[in-house]
């Protein structure tokens, strides 16, 4: 088969991730709102938050400025080129910079350049996966730098935290994590775990978690438990929206498992800012959905 | 908690009359500035005793009288030029404010500056500093960038974009009623502070289970 030039369909999903919000997203925001006290700085940043979602997808333009580092998971059919999709993505980034639906954000760390087009080593980031399925899907993050500055990888037992190798340890770590963020991941977030696997599988595989829809269910029924928990434990905190104090510090905490080495437990934790900002492209038959 | 409208340049007395909780629109000419502007400041400005070196100069004379009574905006944002080359924001929220802490309270005390606005808030030498110089700190809505953007009437000149890049860069701008809350005041005061402790207590009892 030839393979179809998607880039406007990259273009397209760059600009739907970064002015449009998820619809799962925006629900719990404002079910959060109507939980905070009326008249309280906490209420008033979640008013600006919920009219800033509603003008940045009328107006089309980004929800929040750091339009972050643009991560892909690719699921693609045995058959397709992976190099030629990652040249019609990296076209589709150059065109959703120069359209301001992305702030130029790959700064050389050495030289502390900023390529000016959202191209570097490793930016935007793939994740290329072959797939059994008879399309090809695409996900997106957002990624923004407040929020990835307060992720946190911890290597298990942690005395300091009473921690062990079990899951009341994992719970002890990411509320742990929480409360070290307070609201300078942009709080409300939703937190993505991963428990096991090696320093940097973790972190992609926590990434990967905050793809699942907030109000879904985990399929293993202990770390369901555990989200459920930990969710609950974490807005009692009181941290708050913004960090202002408040009912709502998380939207949702999502956990995934991977083996690990014996020698080795690690959690590692990603924070999703509230601007959770992530989207599905699907091609199938000649016909493209973003969802 | 009030609510003020307050005009760039702001007095002393102005300052001095806000707490934390009150919300303030500002409205004005202010600069943004980040990490690079904040260090460009301290090593060419501060650390000089104000005489800087020959080449930034003219920038020194042009910031003092731009920020004195003024504010710093901590943002690095989308702009957009147009065909007659006038730039524009499109979107401009906030950056994490506590990376400038280590210089924050020396760049407002050298330039007289009234307010820094960010989020996430910043620690004790800011505090200090605040009620030192008199200055608050102001919260942006973090994420809130089209709203904020929309606050932005104009935007009047940009130092140092080739050599910074876009983020970094200082953005003069005019806006108007700029919205903000005032988490850190000139009377060591701090939500920050106050959440973080409260938080912490809380934690430690979850950790009893």
């Amino acid at each position: 088969m030839t393979q179809p030039d998607l880039t406007e369909h990259f273009l397209e999903l760059v600009r739907r991730t970064s002015t449009d919000l998820p619809p799962d997203v925006e629900r719990a925001l404002r079910a959060a709102r109507e939980r905070e006290a009326p008249g309280s700085a906490a209420q008033g940043a979640l008013d600006a938050i919920l009219k800033n979602v509603k003008l940045a997808r009328e107006k089309s333009t980004p929800i929040c400025q750091d339009t972050g580092t643009p991560i892909f998971y690719i699921y693609y059919p045995g058959n397709w080129n992976t190099r030629t999709l990652q040249a019609q993505i990296k076209a589709a980034v150059v065109q959703a910079t120069a359209k301001a639906y992305l702030r130029p954000n790959a700064v050389d760390s050495l030289t502390g350049k900023n390529s000016g087009n959202n191209l570097g080593e490793a930016f935007p980031n793939f994740h290329f996966h072959e797939s059994q399925a008879p399309y090809l899907q695409v996900d997106l993050m957002l990624k923004g730098g407040g929020s990835e500055n307060v992720g946190a990888q911890y290597k298990l037992p942690d005395s300091q935290l009473g921690a062990g190798r079990n899951l009341e340890g994992v719970r002890r770590v990411v509320l742990d994590a929480i409360y070290q963020a307070q609201g300078k991941g942009c709080a409300p977030g939703v937190i993505g775990v991963a428990i096991g696997g090696a320093r940097g599988s973790g972190y992609v595989k926590s990434k990967e978690q905050l793809f699942r829809e907030l109000d879904d269910t985990n399929a293993d029924p202990q770390l369901a438990e555990l989200e459920a928990r930990l969710t609950r434990e974490a807005n009692s905190l009181n941290i708050g929206p913004m960090g202002f104090g408040g009912e709502t510090t998380v939207l949702g905490v999502k956990i995934g498992a991977l083996h690990r080495l014996p020698a080795c437990y690690f959690v590692s934790i990603s924070y999703a800012c509230w601007a959770d900002r992530h989207r599905t492209l699907i091609w199938r038959d000649d016909t493209v959905t973003i969802d | 908690m009030a609510t003020f409208h307050l005009n760039i340049p702001i007095s002393d007395d102005e300052i001095k009359q806000l707490h934390v909780g009150d919300q303030v629109f500002l409205s004005g000419v202010m600069t943004t500035g980040r990490d690079a502007a904040h260090t460009y400041i301290i090593e060419n400005f501060v650390k000089t005793g104000g005489r800087p070196p020959e080449s930034e100069q003219e920038l020194y004379e042009k910031l003092k009288k731009l920020l004195k009574g003024s504010a710093i905006y901590h943002c690095g944002p989308v702009v957009r030029q147009d065909e007659t080359g006038q730039w524009h924001f499109v979107a401009a929220g906030p950056t994490t404010s506590i990376r400038e802490e280590p210089y924050q309270a020396d760049v407002m005390a050298h330039l007289s500056v009234k307010a820094v606005i960010g989020k996430g808030g910043m620690g004790s030498k800011t505090l200090q500093g605040g009620r030192e110089h008199t200055y608050v700190y102001l919260h942006a809505v973090g994420g809130a960038a089209t709203l904020i953007a929309d606050s932005v009437k104009e935007v009047l000149d940009v130092y140092k974009k080739d050599e910074f890049g876009v983020p970094e860069a200082f953005w003069v701008i005019r806006v108007q009623d700029f919205p903000t809350v005032v988490t850190m005041d000139t009377y060591d005061q701090s939500i920050h502070a106050e959440v973080q402790v409260a938080s912490q207590e809380r934690l430690s009892a979850l950790m009893q289970n």
